[in-house]
């Protein structure tokens, strides 16, 4: 089934136009108003007017994680603030949120990107929507429920946590699509069992997961133990949230990419060129229709491919391949990004604390763990057994205010911790994905 | 009346408290007394020894994380209700006892306990004026 037909199979030379068409006066507007564009753009010396081609992108300044930082909260808006009706944020790398907003118009489209994307997975209105995506801040939640409102299906906005109450509710709702991490998707079907349940007694019949990167084995793992099919779905909250992009059911091989609304980019991970088509690099996206926060050549810092072979589904949609590594050392643990410099950043504001710091992430099960480990230096050392284990609770309550996730601090001597020339080591990234 | 400690930071690792031993050994220097307080994650070593300020120069060498605490030594009678009494003037003054530890000496009449108050001063002027015998450093260096 495909939500809206007329876009989703549009032949690509009309896809191709309608982008142009939407590419130019996008980057008219975005010039026009965004101060920090303009000087951007006049920098590199390119004026809207010089884009004539959709190749013609590449002129244009890259937009980064930084350039959002400086621009905090609300610089890179192109409309005033009453015209604003949401505001959702994610983890930036200092501990400083990036910040995003949508117009009405926006929610709009995002929401039928989502019902889409719920179509694309086989859901329909007759389905019950379990949606474990957190609400809140976080775009995953209120993403996914407005899409799936918007397909006209029943949601249950259960949000994250409470998997045994998740469960009950599953079963007596007969839900029959979930909306998750995949490792929570894990996590459920791990708890089912222990609650004397057979998973494959539950009404799903597919789940819809995203929000951290996932494989094939695991794809094969959370189909096996549910009893389900298992969808792949891509989004960032800089663009628009979960919806960006979609396997479709038929081939669950690719994401299909809402082309008529963002334009993506594979480029060359150091030189920043534009690869050929196909080849592998970094993910770069433009937003074509966004009004509150349109972004230009947004570096996801994802390494992907794009796949322009025809899909048996008949969208026309270029697909992205499941994404198969970062560029930078972003973390995503239980679906929130952490970047080891918000650890640190944690750990040099506490008096006495070196910032000689490891963080070592694990699969526990099907839950992601991390420890921090830190080194005891003479300063916050205590013959003490409380004081010490004060000060780990401290840092461990801290990390877990900045960046919402809960982490092991395990206390280690000094010099235990590699030291590396050039680039320290931070983090020993532990499971198999 | 104050001895002093060192306490040292141990990952929970086979094989250091063997080196730290080995270390001091090498340097001549003797364990008086030791405790050893453990968690699931780290340990932390407390010793007294008889060169105090080498033994801390040494271990810091080596890499370890040392500090350095002031203590109360105390001298009981070696039988039966020897440390509760103790116990019981400190319970009356409302002294916070951090931690403790015994040993024993050659002599084998008086057991010596080793006393972290939360406050050092006022502990030592209770014990004292309650007749205890407390330990000076000289003393127990020398033992």
């Amino acid at each position: 089934m495909i939500y809206n037909e007329e876009y989703e199979t549009l032949p690509r030379e009309a896809l191709e136009a309608l982008q142009l068409k939407r590419l130019q006066s996008q980057i008219e507007r975005i010039y026009a108003r965004v101060p920090y564009y303009r000087a951007k753009m006049d920098e590199a010396g390119v004026a809207p007017g010089d884009v004539k081609t959709l190749a013609d992108i590449s002129k244009l300044p890259f937009t980064t994680k930084e350039d959002l930082r400086k621009n905090y909260p609300f610089g890179l808006f192109t409309v005033p603030l009453e015209r604003v009706v949401r505001i959702h944020a994610s983890s930036g790398t200092t501990g400083q949120p990036t910040v995003v907003g949508y117009t009405k118009r926006d929610i709009g489209i995002w929401a039928e990107l989502m019902a889409r994307c719920l179509t694309a997975a086989g859901a329909t209105q007759q389905d019950i929507i379990h949606n474990a995506y957190g609400y809140g801040l976080f775009t995953g939640g209120l993403g996914a429920h407005y899409g799936a409102e918007t397909l006209g299906a029943t949601v249950v906005p259960v949000s994250g946590g409470n998997t045994k109450r998740q469960i009950m509710l599953m079963r007596d709702f007969r839900s029959t699509v979930l909306l998750c991490t995949p490792s929570y998707a894990l996590n459920l079907a791990e708890a089912m069992v222990d609650m004397g349940m057979d998973p494959k007694e539950m009404a799903l019949k597919v789940g819809v997961f995203g929000a951290e990167p996932w494989s094939e084995n695991m794809r094969e793992e959370i189909e096996k133990q549910l009893g389900i099919k298992a969808i792949d779905i891509y989004g960032l909250s800089e663009i628009i949230g979960p919806g960006v992009a979609i396997e479709c059911v038929e081939e669950q091989h690719g994401l299909h990419i809402m082309e008529d609304h963002f334009l993506p980019e594979i480029v060359h991970p150091e030189t920043f060129e534009p690869m050929p088509l196909g080849e592998k690099g970094e993910l770069v996206f433009t937003t074509l229709t966004k009004e509150a926060f349109p972004l230009i050549r947004y570096r996801t810092k994802d390494f992907s491919r794009l796949i322009t072979a025809p899909c048996s589904c008949a969208r026309t949609f270029y697909r992205m391949e499941k994404i198969t590594g970062r560029s930078d050392d972003m973390l995503i643990i239980r679906g929130v990004n952490v970047f080891p410099s918000q650890i640190e950043h944690v750990l040099i504001s506490i008096e006495g604390v070196e910032p000689h710091y490891q963080i070592i992430v694990q699969r526990e099960g099907t839950l992601d763990t991390m420890e921090v480990q830190v080194e005891v230096s003479d300063s916050i050392f205590s013959d003490e057994v409380k004081t010490l284990e004060g000060l780990t609770k401290k840092i461990q309550n801290e990390i877990k205010d900045l960046l919402g996730v809960s982490c092991k601090v395990k206390l280690v001597e000094p010099k235990s911790i590699q030291r590396s020339e050039g680039k320290a080591k931070r983090v020993i990234d532990k499971r198999k994905i | 009346m104050k001895v002093e400690q060192i306490a040292i930071f141990l990952e929970n690792r086979s094989g250091r408290l063997a080196e730290i031993t080995g270390i001091l050994a090498a340097k001549g220097i003797n364990i008086r007394a030791m405790s050893l307080a453990d968690t699931s994650d780290f340990g932390i070593l407390r010793l007294i020894v008889n060169d105090t300020e080498n033994a801390r120069k040494v271990l810091k060498e080596k890499g370890f994380t040392v500090g350095t605490t002031s203590v109360v030594v105390v001298e009981v009678q070696d039988k039966p209700g020897g440390l509760a009494n103790v116990l019981q003037i400190i319970k009356k003054a409302e002294l916070n006892i951090e931690y403790m530890y015994a040993f024993t000496q050659k002599s084998g009449e008086t057991g010596l306990i080793i006393f972290r108050f939360e406050k050092i001063d006022a502990a030592i002027d209770v014990l004292v004026q309650a007749g205890i015998r407390l330990l000076s450093g000289e003393e127990v260096y020398a033992i």
